[in-house]
């Protein structure tokens, strides 16, 4: 809501001298937000000129500009640019006469641009300044040519200085009204609120109008809503007075244009403009219809299946059932508090005017405005609540300023349907105000801060009786009452305590091991990306599965980005996109990590729920039990991308590139950090290099893989021809190492050392014949490690020879060499049976 | 050397040889030099080797004070060696050393250092403030129902507060499911899975449509704070946020209450902080909403506002990370740069 000052200044003291920013700090103290201040941005000297005459002159590029002797200054007075009373002037435009009155430009004036004015040469003379446009003075979009003050209906004398005479002098904030607070869409709710704010006096502009009495000549108005919302009927409140023999080419006002421009709104005759000041200065919209066009009474209803109606702004729309129309024995002629229709609107041509103003159910607003798009300043207010108490004020109001400029005379009477439901009263509990906000309040306070918001406050034993003001539909309940006594008592006087909460038990498990997992990636030299969770549907069926294929998603319905409405199954795409733009910066050597949720719909399962329980109050048990089941599952994943090298090259050192021993690695020291160990089992996925795929396991069970990027995926998406990833289910990971570890005793006896040299076929995993190995050589083995894979000479061509490191050690003794060869062979053995391995000589 | 067949003896000629000798090992220049040299004077062909053997001829009253001058230069002479071994072996280890040094500012690096990411860095940090005064964390799914995101917390279905929210909705939208705006659905949440009192807080990520730039993004991260207790008030509020904001922006920071609206909230507040080392110069800062839970809210999770109170807060880390590490531009937090996680490292 933008408030021009001269405009507030009507309603509430405004001491000379106070500054939008003073007026801004003083509304936000009472919940009104600043966001901005509006003024014309322009500087003198703009004076009053009289055109003395002129000469045209054509040009060769084909216009012809006026080369003008214009009267800034009486007679043998200096100009205001220190200049001669008779300054020749260019001219572009020609929609002036001699005579005219204008608005000169002087040099030294700055235009809104900025634009500075000054003396230049121009098309063969020295053009001494410049006669202004309505447009150019940002007061309105007319640029047909310049602006004649004859069309304001001002006369002045020349000299005059033309911003304070036309207004734009004016300045106005701009506050962010809050959604409860449809009351401060007008300049007399925000002029209440600066009088909260200040304590300077407030005038309200609905009792200097007396409301519209219903007479007999009165235009027939009924209400037939036979569909409320929500028990809600449509419109409660309906006021109509006519006025007769209006001039709709009559000027507006230069102060009037010069407010609505500060406001936010543009002139469009003063018919039309006087309705959008009434709206903006007592927050109710108001309808004019040109009455001659009207046929027969008016009936508010429903609009009926399929009904279709043309919108001022020339759509034509089709209506559903729950619009509200106001219609005359034609059909519709207005969608009811969002906008009227075209063939009823006042014109040019209008002489008499019906003028309108109602109250409607915020509801039904709401809807309409959000299902025909059309969230006009009409609907904006009404479905935040309009005060259902002014209508009838405000016919008036609109009657009186259509008398006083466009010559019109209102009929003594009007109609009037107010059957708004009163308000009930709430009780505040005595104390309660102050137990809630944690300052003593006196009742005294508490009393006169309800009474000065406009409560009708009735003291009970058992508290305030507080009956809201009618343009406040937010005070619903006690909370509401104490907010309105903090405030305008003031939020500053809150002291600040704080609660003693009792002892926690710090993060869970999974939370500290997350950060746990986090920390060792990052200190294993892995950078953490956070990126955003959209995918297409392609990357989804790519990454989602370990064959590629269909598979379900989560789509965003409103989707920022058209090509990406599904939620990630998978980390990857997130983390490609990421390497990729890191690789167009130049940066080549990528170690990569990002924890997230994926999103995990199970095939041919619809989720969600059609029926959402009310709010307010707690649901029953099966009620919640399938809104919990409504929702997809949301695992936390954990994915590493690593690309070029991860030793890089030095002096003396040789480059290592980036591979999947290294994605292994990360997601080993990551599960590690969990307190698990992964099982690393040869796999494959369509995503994936088919021959360097793995399949992470604990305890058998699948928990993710590691790879290579198949070398066509890293092409096509722009990446090297290596790049290493791996992904976890780290909610399973953390699930399965929830166990506490339990300690060996460390026997202190000599250990034996053995390699063993085993040659089998090339395809058995080694995974296995260590596992056979370890199985086979029995408690006595300690440890085992794979210390070489040798293909070549010697070796037969289909076959490696591996080789282990054994390590052996007994709990109570020393072992002989020769216990130690025996186990070893019992190893050997077990893999020869289940591989086929055999010793090599 | 060989010592002539008529040798005897004497005492000029064994100090001739420990003579020669101590010469030859004070000359040798290094550990193979002075082996050879120890070959040469005590070895069994050296003179003092040879003198020793000659003992054997000796006359009987003859061979104590013969074989005292013998051993006594032979004893000379090891120790003289012994000296000189221990010298060489000094030097030599000086000059192995010496040839081992390195450049040791052009070492190569076999390891790349790492980083976290500052956001979620310093949702740990704010996690710790919190559970360091006894706060639990809580969590919830980032696709929710809007019974959660919206209903339970008082947003009416028509409210122009809900439409305001800039949802993202799942497909169909007619199963009410949502992207969740806010942390807030996990209040609800913990109010229904938990015990009063409650004290939590809900780290997490949240979705708008908010365009992405240098001042918005549609994915964003957000911490809302949650207690309910008997008693509390609207100062508990105000005390634990100046608390935070002192934990987190130093011991000056402190928090004013301007009065809002959230409909979750009842008293709601707009909270600004002051931020003693903002660089542009100390000031008050725009950082999130809070306020008195609403009773609806209450009353959703089957909680009595009659007999409890509880106040929420909600801020957004990305904006707290412009504001405590002068981040300029909100997407380089999320493209993924890794200059941007790395000039971070492990501390925020």
């Amino acid at each position: 809501m933008r408030v021009p000052l001269s405009w507030l200044a009507e309603y509430v003291e405004l001491v000379p001298g106070t500054t939008p920013e003073d007026v801004q700090a003083a509304l936000v103290r009472v919940g009104l937000e600043e966001e901005d201040v509006h003024t014309f941005d322009l500087q003198g000297p703009i004076v009053v000129g009289e055109v003395l005459d002129f000469v045209e002159e054509p040009q060769s590029n084909g216009k012809t500009i006026r080369w003008c002797q214009v009267r800034v200054a009486p007679d043998g007075e200096t100009a205001a640019d220190g200049g001669d009373a008779v300054h020749g002037i260019v001219c572009g435009a020609r929609n002036f006469f001699v005579g005219d009155q204008v608005v000169v430009t002087l040099p030294g004036a700055v235009l809104p641009g900025p634009f500075p004015i000054a003396a230049r040469k121009t098309y063969g003379h020295v053009s001494d300044g410049m006669i202004a446009s309505a447009r150019e003075l940002g007061l309105g979009d007319d640029h047909d040519g310049i602006l004649r003050l004859s069309t304001l209906g001002i006369e002045a004398p020349v000299g005059t200085d033309a911003i304070a005479l036309l207004g734009l002098n004016d300045a106005a904030v701009e506050i962010n009204v809050t959604p409860d607070r449809g009351y401060a869409f007008s300049i007399r709710g925000v002029a209440r609120e600066y009088a909260h704010a200040t304590g300077a006096a407030f005038r309200d502009p609905v009792a200097q109008s007396a409301p519209v009495e219903p007479a007999t000549g009165g235009f027939p108005v009924v209400i037939d809503d036979r569909a409320p919302i929500r028990g809600n009927v449509g419109s409660s409140v309906f006021a109509t007075r006519i006025v007769r023999g209006v001039d709709p080419t009559a000027p507006t006002p230069a102060w009037m244009i010069a407010r609505l421009k500060l406001a936010g709104i543009r002139s469009l005759g003063v018919l039309v403009d006087i309705t959008n000041y009434v709206m903006l200065e007592f927050g109710q919209p108001i309808h004019g219809y040109d009455l001659d066009q009207l046929r027969g009474g008016i009936v508010v209803r429903r609009a009926h299946v399929g009904e279709r109606f043309t919108t001022l702004d020339g759509k034509e729309r089709t209506l559903h059932v729950e619009d509200l129309v106001v219609t005359d024995d034609r059909g519709p002629i207005g969608l009811g508090g969002v906008m009227g229709g075209a063939e009823t609107e006042m014109g040019d041509a209008t002489r008499n005017v019906l003028v309108e103003a109602a109250n409607w159910d915020p509801v039904s607003i709401a809807r309409t405005a959000r299902r025909h798009k059309l969230p006009s300043e009409a609907a904006k207010r009404y479905e935040r609540g309009v005060d259902p108490a002014i209508a009838a004020a405000a016919v008036s109001r609109v009657a009186q300023l259509m008398s006083d400029l466009a010559g019109g005379t209102a009929d003594d009477g009007g109609s009037l349907i107010a059957e708004a439901p009163g308000r009930e009263a709430i009780l505040l509990p005595h104390g309660y105000a102050s137990t809630l906000i944690g300052v003593e309040y006196t009742e005294q306070q508490v009393h006169d801060a309800l009474a000065e918001i406009g409560g009708a406050v009735t003291r009970t034993d058992a508290g305030f009786e507080v009956v809201p003001p009618s343009w406040r539909p937010d005070l619903t309940g006690k909370a509401e009452l104490v907010e309105e006594v903090a405030r305008l008592i003031g939020y500053d006087l809150i002291p600040s305590v704080l609660p003693v909460a009792p002892p926690g038990r710090g993060l869970t498990r999974s939370q500290r091991l997350r950060k746990q997992v986090a920390d060792v990636l990052a200190g294993a030299g892995s950078t953490e990306v956070l990126a955003f969770p959209f995918v297409d549907a392609e990357e989804n069926r790519r990454f989602g599965s370990a064959e590629g294929g269909e598979i379900a998603q989560v789509k965003v319905a409103n989707a920022l980005d058209a090509s990406r409405p599904y939620l990630r199954r998978s980390l990857l795409p997130g983390l490609i996109e990421v390497a990729r733009r890191n690789l167009s910066r130049g940066f080549t050597d990528l170690d990569l990590f990002e924890t997230g949720l994926v999103f995990l719909p199970a095939e041919g399962r619809a989720y969600g729920s059609a029926e959402l329980p009310a709010g307010g109050a707690l649901p029953g048990d099966d009620d919640l039990a399938a809104l919990q089941a409504g929702i997809p599952p949301q695992p936390r994943h954990l994915a590493v991308l690593l690309a070029g090298d991860v030793v890089r090259k030095a002096p003396g050192q040789a480059p290592v590139a980036a591979g999947l021993a290294d994605a292994l690695d990360r997601v080993r020291a990551a599960a590690r950090a969990a307190g698990v160990e992964l099982e690393v089992v040869q796999a494959r996925r369509a995503a994936l290099h088919p021959g360097r795929t793995a399949e992470l396991r604990v305890g058998g069970q699948p928990v993710g893989y590691a790879g290579e990027l198949h070398p066509s995926v890293a092409e096509s998406n722009d990446l090297p021809r290596v790049v290493a990833v791996a992904e976890l289910d780290l909610d399973a990971v953390i699930a399965a190492g929830d166990r506490p570890v339990e300690a060996t005793g460390l026997s202190s006896f000599p250990a034996a050392t053995q390699d063993l040299s085993l040659v089998v076929a090339r395809d058995v995993p080694a995974s296995i014949v260590a596992t056979a190995v370890r199985e086979g050589a029995g408690a006595l083995l300690e440890h085992l490690e794979l210390v070489d894979d040798y293909r070549g000479r010697g070796v037969d061509e289909a076959a490696k020879s591996l080789t282990f490191a054994l390590r052996f050690r007994a709990p109570d003794r020393t072992l002989t060499a020769a216990e130690a060869s025996e186990a070893k062979l019992a190893g050997a053995a077990l893999a020869g049976e289940r591989t086929g391995a055999v010793i090599r000589d | 050397m060989l010592v002539p067949e008529d040798t005897q003896i004497t005492e000029s000629a064994v100090d001739a040889a420990v003579e020669a000798a101590l010469a030859a090992i004070a000359a040798a220049a290094d550990s193979n030099a002075l082996k050879q040299v120890r070959a040469e004077h005590t070895g069994e062909k050296s003179t003092l080797a040879q003198l020793n053997a000659l003992l054997r001829n000796v006359p009987n009253d003859q061979k104590a004070a013969l074989g005292k001058l013998v051993g006594g230069a032979r004893g000379r002479v090891n120790q003289a060696f012994a000296a000189r071994e221990a010298e060489i072996v000094e030097a030599e280890a000086a000059a192995r050393l010496e040839r081992e040094a390195v450049d040791v500012t052009a070492l190569p690096s076999r390891f790349t250092a790492g980083a976290r990411h500052p956001l979620t860095l310093l949702q740990d940090r704010v996690s710790e403030v919190f559970t360091g005064m006894g706060w639990e964390i809580a969590e919830g799914p980032e696709v929710e129902s809007e019974w959660f995101n919206f209903d339970a917390l008082n947003f009416d279905a028509d409210h122009p507060a809900r439409a305001m929210q800039d949802t993202f909705f799942v497909d169909p939208p007619e199963a009410h499911l949502v992207l969740r705006t806010h942390t807030s659905p996990v209040q609800v949440r913990s109010m229904l899975d938990r015990e009063v009192p409650i004290y939590v807080l809900a780290p997490g990520r949240v979705y708008r449509t908010d365009e992405f730039d240098a001042t918005h993004l549609p994915v964003f991260m957000q911490f809302e704070g949650l207690a309910v207790d008997r008693g509390l008030t609207m100062a508990h509020l105000k005390g634990t946020l100046d608390h935070f904001v002192k934990a987190i922006f130093g011991d000056e920071a402190k928090v004013r209450l301007r009065p809002s609206y959230f409909p979750f909230t009842e008293p709601s507040a707009e909270l600004d902080f002051w931020h003693p080392t903002f660089k542009g110069g100390a000031r008050w800062i725009e950082w999130g909403g809070c306020g008195m839970v609403h009773p609806n809210v209450l009353r959703s999770a089957g909680i009595d506002p009659d007999v409890y109170t509880g106040f929420a807060f909600g801020m957004g880390i990305e904006r707290g990370l412009m504001l405590r590490n002068d981040v300029q531009d909100m997407r380089d937090m999320a493209e993924g740069d890794i200059r941007f996680s790395q000039q971070f490292g492990m501390v925020v």
